[in-house]
């Protein structure tokens, strides 16, 4: 009769054992990079492009990785927004809630939205060999692009779908083609956009598979977009390869540097999301 | 007045016709990136079957022998073993966070999984090669086999493991919460333990949903390459234990991309590669949606 | 035209379509005030730092019904939900005083909280019948408390499905989800649920408002047979079911029992102002 205690207790103790681990994990990972990405940082690293021989055990640092990352995370999410807004817009807004191509295009996004990078980075790769094109900034941002658009629609969708149809009507009532409330649509949305922003940008920024393919690696910074670029998850990655000690610590340096910036996105937009939701009624 | 009502209408008219074509270009994607890779898969097709491609280990491109089953078995040994790994961690941590915990400990918790969240799948990598890979070479290993370097499919399964954490983890959260006071007001006023109520009805009523995340969360850990590449070994042989090394499929992918051109019908074979990793993630996708309209029926 | 319940001196105008309240009206010889397990004293609720029930205390009568009336808002859930502490639950709660129920504190640290939601069927506003097989909602109390034998299980099933008058209607299709009858059925498979894990008390929170007509009516006489044997509190916004049911009825205005007293007294005689304004529809 009162194994139904035992067994709460126990349960609860497994639930507690669950959720630490959640902690230990998080506190395992920054730890473990920290102490080893700690010894090797140094301005240089992040304030230089790589100096001749880097990959031996050189100078520099890997500055042309910081800013390829910044180059692409920046100009694949303007035109990842650039095209989500519409669409998400089309499906809320242009087509009924029982439309047979809203529902077959939230299948597609769920779809595109399970495929993985390296797909993509494939896709791409065949498409930009076929235009007879050489990996590139314009390719990288390209395939992340593809890669971010479903991040973006189904968040946004998420928040788009409980849309109170009163305020659709009430905007209609005032004359409003559905095209002119856009506006009304779009401030309700903003906090899911921020959010999707945030998402966005983490994968983005994160993504090696992809850009392996696209935009290929260089040691300059890339001044036009048929340049191939740089990125920090494979400037950590091609320094761990090395089998350089010296390099192999650069690469945890790298790596550090990359969870540094990640955070940093992270809270400035939870700070963000916080002031749009706080704004919103 | 009129001339300027019709421009607005017209306006509507062409932003709708853009936006549908956005919309149907999207939509299109999914079939243009199928197609592509299968059509750019099919000369490897012209001289082997697809049932030997997929049932043969022997992996020498130079000697146009593309067999793709130990890159098969490793990623399904890897994904299988993530999801051993996550999933109780995750169904007990979200039932821990919905039924039984207080707001300020949720909110600690979430800071983490949000971290986790963020985190870069390369730095999960180098984690690995830092953490796991020796602890499984050093500390594990020897207790049940003679020699492990630890780049196992063991680790990939583990580091994977602690990648899907928190996609399954707010899956759960955001489905459990979704569950209406109602039912566990009703069952606790039968005298039901909070445990025997998770157990019974809130475990009972998201069931379909608990396969739906677990379905994205599989196709997530199908396609992750970069992470796993790094702690796998990276050998194209079958593993026949936890702690050899294995070769998943987008690995091989990454690994060869560079030199695909030059070999013949390398290439072929790597698109097929990715083909296959299209067509599970598609499968996934599409079934475990079927799974849950029918089961959700069959509850509601 | 606007006719008040409580104006009428005698309730057998309204047992015309309600005849089988009639014989309780009329062997109804008053309270028995002497005899009371359920005791409220000094009971003050707050939710972060709201005062939700003020400086409560009651006693509700065995074996009979009690309403509780007041308008929207006034604590009537939160009071019953104390009762079973499913308040518990909510975010921010604290509270003071003490209920007794055969004179052990509910709030007591030794009090086993499922002991004492055993004690107190719950029947909510809208009939939430479990996840899962019509049999297995009737059964999941008891197994949860331990019952594993499958005869006694089958047993008590048919009973409690008898006793709510949902057997002949459900007797083939057991093992059908629950979800799949009608709201009123689902309503007394709940009640049912309820009785399956022998309560003294069922605590019902406005239980006939999603039903239709028949199916409140079907409860209602279910309410009037079960007092035999139950305690019954429930919590209605329907003077005319307050009226036909209740035997002791218990007044609430922001969080503060106004008024408690059988129900001939309460709907005829008024003592309190704010109990007399509430009637004639004052307010609500
Ligand atoms: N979780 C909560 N947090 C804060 N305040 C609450 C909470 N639950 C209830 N309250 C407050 O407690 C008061 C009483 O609520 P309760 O639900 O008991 O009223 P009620 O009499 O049942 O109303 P109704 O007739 O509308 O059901 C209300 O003022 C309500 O706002
Ligand atoms: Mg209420």
């Amino acid at each position: 009769m009162r194994l139904k205690f035992i067994e709460e207790k126990i349960a609860k103790g497994f639930m507690i054992i669950a959720s630490l681990a959640v902690f230990a994990f998080v506190v395992n990972i920054i730890y473990t990079i920290f102490r080893r990405g700690i010894p090797a940082l140094n301005w240089a690293m992040i304030s230089q492009i790589p100096a001749g021989g880097y990959y031996n055990g050189g100078g520099g640092g890997i500055l042309n990785a910081i800013v390829g990352s910044l180059y692409i995370v920046l100009c694949s999410t303007i035109l990842g927004l650039l095209i989500s807004i519409p669409v998400v817009f089309y499906l809320n807004v242009y087509l009924k809630k029982d439309s047979r191509l809203a529902y077959i295009a939230r299948l597609a996004f769920d779809v595109l939205f399970g495929i993985p990078s390296i797909v993509y980075g494939a896709f791409a790769f065949t498409i930009m060999i076929y235009l007879g094109m050489h990996t590139s900034l314009g390719g990288g941002i390209l395939v992340i692009t593809l890669l971010i658009i479903p991040i973006f629609i189904r968040s946004m969708d998420e928040v788009a779908q409980q849309l109170p149809k009163d305020l659709l009507d009430s905007t209609y009532a005032l004359g409003a083609t559905k095209l002119e409330t856009i506006k009304v649509v779009l401030r309700q949305i903003a906090p899911g956009i921020a959010t999707a922003t945030l998402l966005s940008v983490g994968r983005a920024i994160g993504d090696a598979a992809g850009v392996m393919f696209t935009a290929g690696f260089t040691d300059s910074i890339p001044t036009s977009l048929n340049q191939p670029a740089a990125t920090l998850p494979l400037s950590v990655f091609f320094q761990l390869s090395s089998p350089n000690a010296d390099v192999q610590d650069r690469a945890y340096s790298a790596a550090l540097i990359l969870i540094f910036i990640v955070l940093v996105i992270s809270i400035l937009g939870r700070l963000i999301t916080n002031y749009f939701s706080k704004h919103k009624i | 007045m009129s001339s300027n009502s019709s421009y607005r209408i017209l306006k509507n008219k062409i932003a709708g016709g853009l936006m549908f074509s956005i919309t149907v270009f999207s939509v299109l994607l999914v079939v243009l990136i199928g197609l592509g890779l299968y059509l750019k898969s099919v000369p490897i097709f012209e001289h082997n079957s697809f049932w030997h491609l997929i049932k043969s280990s022997e992996w020498r491109p130079g000697n146009n022998q593309f067999g793709f089953l130990p890159f098969i078995a490793g990623t399904l040994w890897i994904t299988l073993i993530a999801v051993i790994l996550a999933l109780p961690i995750a169904l007990l941590s979200a039932l821990f966070l919905t039924e039984f915990s207080k707001s300020y400990l949720k909110k600690w918790v979430f800071t983490a999984l949000d971290i986790l969240a963020g985190i870069p799948s390369v730095v999960y990598g180098v984690w690995g090669t830092l953490f796991i890979v020796p602890w499984i070479s050093e500390k594990l290993a020897p207790h049940f086999v003679e020699y492990s370097t630890g780049y196992t499919v063991l680790a990939g399964g583990i580091v994977l493991g602690v990648m899907i954490l928190p996609l399954l983890i707010s899956l759960f959260v955001e489905i459990f919460s979704a569950v209406p006071r109602e039912f566990r007001d009703a069952s606790l006023s039968l005298g039901a333990t909070k445990w025997q109520t998770s157990k019974h009805v809130i475990l009972r009523k998201t069931f379909p949903g608990i396969l739906a995340a677990v379905a994205l969360a599989l196709s997530r850990a199908f396609g992750e390459t970069i992470a796993v590449l790094m702690v796998c070994g990276n050998l194209p042989l079958l593993p026949h234990s936890l702690f050899d090394s294995c070769y998943p499929l987008p690995a091989l992918i990454a690994n060869n991309y560079g030199e695909m051109l030059s070999v013949p019908l390398y290439e072929s074979a790597l698109m097929l590669a990715a083909f296959l990793l299209f067509i599970v993630v598609f499968i996934f996708n599409a079934s475990s949606r079927a799974v849950i309209y029918r089961i959700e029926r069959k509850f509601k | 035209m606007k006719s008040y319940p409580y104006q009428n001196p005698s309730r057998a105008t309204w047992a015309e379509d309600y005849s089988f309240l009639n014989n309780d009206i009329n062997n109804d010889e008053g309270l028995a005030f002497n005899k009371s397990y359920l005791k409220v004293k000094d009971l003050n609720l707050y939710i972060h730092k709201a005062h939700i029930l003020k400086n409560v205390n009651l006693e509700i009568p065995d074996k009979k019904v009690t309403c509780i009336i007041g308008p929207s808002g006034c604590g009537k859930s939160t009071l019953l939900k104390t009762f079973n502490r499913l308040i518990d639950d909510t975010e921010g709660i604290k509270y003071e005083g003490s209920i007794l129920v055969d004179d052990t504190d509910i709030f007591d640290k030794k009090t086993e909280i499922t002991d004492i939601r055993k004690k107190m069927g719950l029947l909510s506003q809208r009939p939430c019948p479990l996840p899962m097989s019509i049999y297995d909602n009737i059964a999941f109390g008891c197994k949860m408390h331990g019952e594993r034998n499958r005869k006694k299980l089958n047993q008590i099933v048919e009973e409690q499905l008898k006793a709510v008058g949902l057997w002949e209607e459900v007797k083939n299709r057991l093992h059908a989800p629950a979800s799949k009858l009608s709201i009123g059925q689902q309503q007394r498979l709940c009640l049912a649920r309820g009785l399956a894990v022998e309560p003294e008390f069922i605590l019902a929170d406005e239980a006939t408002s999603a039903l239709d007509p028949i199916s409140s009516k079907h409860i209602e006489e279910l309410f009037v047979k079960l007092k035999q044997d139950y305690t019954i509190i429930l919590v209605t916004h329907t003077l005319r079911q307050a009226l036909r049911i209740a035997d002791h009825v218990i007044f609430m205005y922001l969080g503060e029992v106004i008024e408690a007293g059988s129900a001939d007294e309460i709907f005829n005689n008024p003592k309190q102002e704010l109990t007399r304004k509430y009637l004639e529809g004052a307010f609500s």
